[in-house]
């Protein structure tokens, strides 16, 4: 336990942006609203609502919405009284015109999300979440594939551009606690705007790592409800709650209400438990995004594959956010590989762990 | 301009003009001995032998230069966003368009995914095509990842209008890796029918892909087309799935950057057959 003075950190739920990935894309209206209602009930103070791969997101690369989002945003904003909706954007995927359409069914809060190499990209839509009056968010994903001082050159540039606060993605689940209190730090150093920090559980670190990051004075921390999200989840919103309660630095969440609404409402509408099984474990040692665990599962199972190796490779080849077709090209590789081989062996490579970048 | 001095063609490099007098491009022209001009477009107005021009400069500045290339009586070929002309695909259309004064070139990831878009198209009818382009980060220079929204809306629009989709949709991704990646496409085409011939499909794509290597050599599919059900707005369907590797012929640019290569091996490519054109020259050449 550091001696420092901690403070409260905000709390954005994201059960119905990054819990989509685990939900095959398929939240109802009904779904979000009794999530929604529950969360503002408990006094969680911004739920993100989105496509799991942010705004226009629907698509064959990453799976089509059941409902579309934007009902789902405007189902979420008229549910919510006091809590704001934000929406998560990926330049690239969605563009200002679906932002445009966020904004318009109700979003106050847009996080915009990028590689960790990559904030130039987001100038423009910046800029005209700044223009429509709202509360922006930098994201910078696969944040373990960088070291601290270079995130920090990256979170300045979105700083520059109108981020009211940055984060820290660790989208892969890969980074250990002092991983997280370097990266955190060298933001809180360099920015004068807020710094934030979102979990995955691969490791089994989602808890643990978000209390590194409070510790080092993130101002603002990702949960959702049951841990639901890509990969081995999230860390859970009723965890975080829990924890900071005994910590002393609660920031106005009911406890027990949060446990009710993940253990009666969530959990009986997941698919599965997310946790930290041999695939999910496999992304956070290799370093891939969290999402790609479906899909290579889908592409595993189509070819008689091993998830496993399929990952390890899309590690090796430095795969980023978004690139879920290499998943289909890496199986067909290791396809061609195996038929080129047969007869001559079992050749088999080492797994590679992916260290994070310093 | 390297693609010209290596295989001028019909063509003949008469000026390389740019804004800047301190620029790299400009310096490098001048010691080749190629004409050059630092104040714009004017020089090459005023110059009545030039008759074809290639634009590469940005979709605002295209804007302005259009009408004056227009009014002066020359081809635009146009790399820039604007498309104040139609757009082109060289193996799609470009035939269509060469009594036109103005074309445009849509974007790099237009280029390598649209001809098998329209490979697919002209077998079975295109309910909804996908394009996932992953480009280096090295390769995309300030002004994609300023306009990265019209990389996306230009492309969609491309696979529409050229490609035949009913509904097009596209995806950038920069990748950081080090070494860097070689310009990487992924295409996903959903027919509007189940009722097709999966051998004519893989036909028309092996024909198509020929035709792009004719001025794009680095352009080639991984793989044979994989056909896969997937969930979809239109209950479940067949999606065909081609992955795309465009290697840069590494002319002056490095062999990653795919994703330029193509561009100006299409402006290359325009070029020549306006040339031929203009020269009353009928007959298809080989590359």
């Amino acid at each position: 336990m550091t001696a420092k003075t901690l403070k409260p950190p905000r709390v954005t739920d994201t059960t119905l942006r990054d819990g989509s990935h685990a939900m095959r894309h398929q939240f109802t209206r009904e779904q979000v609203r009794a999530i929604v209602a529950a969360l503002d009930e408990a006094g969680v103070p911004v739920i993100e609502v989105t496509h799991g791969d942010g705004l226009g997101g629907s698509s064959i690369q990453y799976g089509f919405s059941g409902t579309s989002e934007l009902d789902l945003i405007e189902e979420a904003a008229k549910t919510a009284k006091r809590a704001k909706i934000a929406a998560l954007l990926l330049p690239g995927i969605g563009t200002r015109k679906e932002l445009a359409a966020a904004i318009e069914r109700g979003i106050t809060v847009v996080r915009i999300a990028t590689q960790c190499t990559e904030a130039d990209i987001s100038e423009q839509h910046f800029g005209m979440a700044k223009e429509m009056g709202l509360e922006t968010v930098g994201f910078l994903m696969m944040a373990h594939m960088r070291p601290p001082e270079f995130l920090a050159e990256q979170a300045a540039m979105m700083e520059s551009y109108g981020a009211d606060c940055v984060y820290i993605v660790d989208s892969a689940g890969a980074m250990l606690p002092d991983d997280v209190r370097r990266r955190v730090a060298a933001l809180k150093e360099r920015l004068s705007v807020q710094v934030g920090f979102h979990a995955h559980n691969n490791l089994g670190l989602a808890i643990g790592n978000t209390l590194a990051a409070i510790e080092e004075g993130a101002d603002q921390v990702d949960g959702c409800l049951r841990g639901l999200g890509a990969g081995a989840g999230n860390a859970a919103t009723e965890l975080i709650a829990a924890v900071l309660d005994k910590l002393g630095i609660n920031p106005g969440l009911d406890v027990f209400k949060l446990m009710d609404a993940a253990e009666y409402i969530v959990a009986p509408i997941m698919p599965y438990q997310p946790i930290p099984d041999r695939d999910a474990i496999t992304i956070g040692y290799a370093g891939v995004y969290s999402t790609f665990l479906l899909h290579a599962r889908h592409i595993a199972a189509e070819f008689g594959l091993d998830p496993r190796e399929i990952l390890v490779e899309l590690g090796r080849r430095q795969a980023v956010a978004g690139q879920e077709d290499w998943i289909l090209d890496v199986a067909l590789d290791i396809l061609r590989r195996k038929r080129g081989a047969e007869g001559a062996g079992d050749a088999r490579e080492p797994a590679a762990a992916e260290r994070t970048a310093d | 301009m390297y693609k010209l001095l290596r295989n001028p063609g019909h063509m003949e490099l008469a000026m390389f003009a740019g804004i800047d007098p301190q620029s790299e491009g400009i310096a490098r022209a001048k010691k080749l001995g190629i004409p050059t001009s630092y104040e714009g477009i004017k020089a090459i107005l005023e110059d009545p032998e030039i008759r074809i021009v290639f634009d590469a400069t940005s979709a605002k500045a295209h804007v302005r230069h259009a009408k004056m290339l227009r009014e002066a009586g020359k081809i635009a070929i146009d790399l820039t966003p604007a498309a104040r002309g139609p757009y082109v695909v060289p193996p799609v259309n470009l035939g269509a368009h060469l009594d036109k004064d103005n074309v445009n070139l849509i974007t790099c990831g237009g280029q390598a995914t649209i001809p098998l878009v329209h490979a697919v198209h002209r077998v079975v009818p295109v309910r909804y095509a996908e394009i996932v382009s992953t480009v280096a980060s090295k390769s995309a220079g300030p002004g994609t990842r300023q306009n990265i929204d019209e990389f996306t809306f230009t492309t969609a629009h491309g696979l529409e209008a050229i490609g035949g989709a009913e509904q097009g949709k596209a995806i950038i991704i920069l990748n950081p890796a080090e070494p860097p990646i070689i310009m990487r496409n992924t295409v996903y085409v959903i027919p509007a029918t189940e009722e097709f011939d999966q051998g004519a499909i893989v036909a028309s794509v092996d024909q198509m892909v020929a035709e792009v290597q004719q001025y794009v050599p680095g352009y080639r599919l991984k793989d044979a087309p994989v056909f896969d059900r997937r969930r979809t707005p239109w209950g479940e369907r067949t999606v065909i799935a081609m992955l795309l590797e465009v290697e840069g012929a590494g002319d002056f640019l490095p062999p990653y950057a795919g994703n330029l290569d193509i561009m100006t091996s299409a402006a290359w490519r325009v070029g020549e057959l306006f040339a031929r054109h203009l020269l009353g020259i009928r007959e298809e050449v080989a590359a």
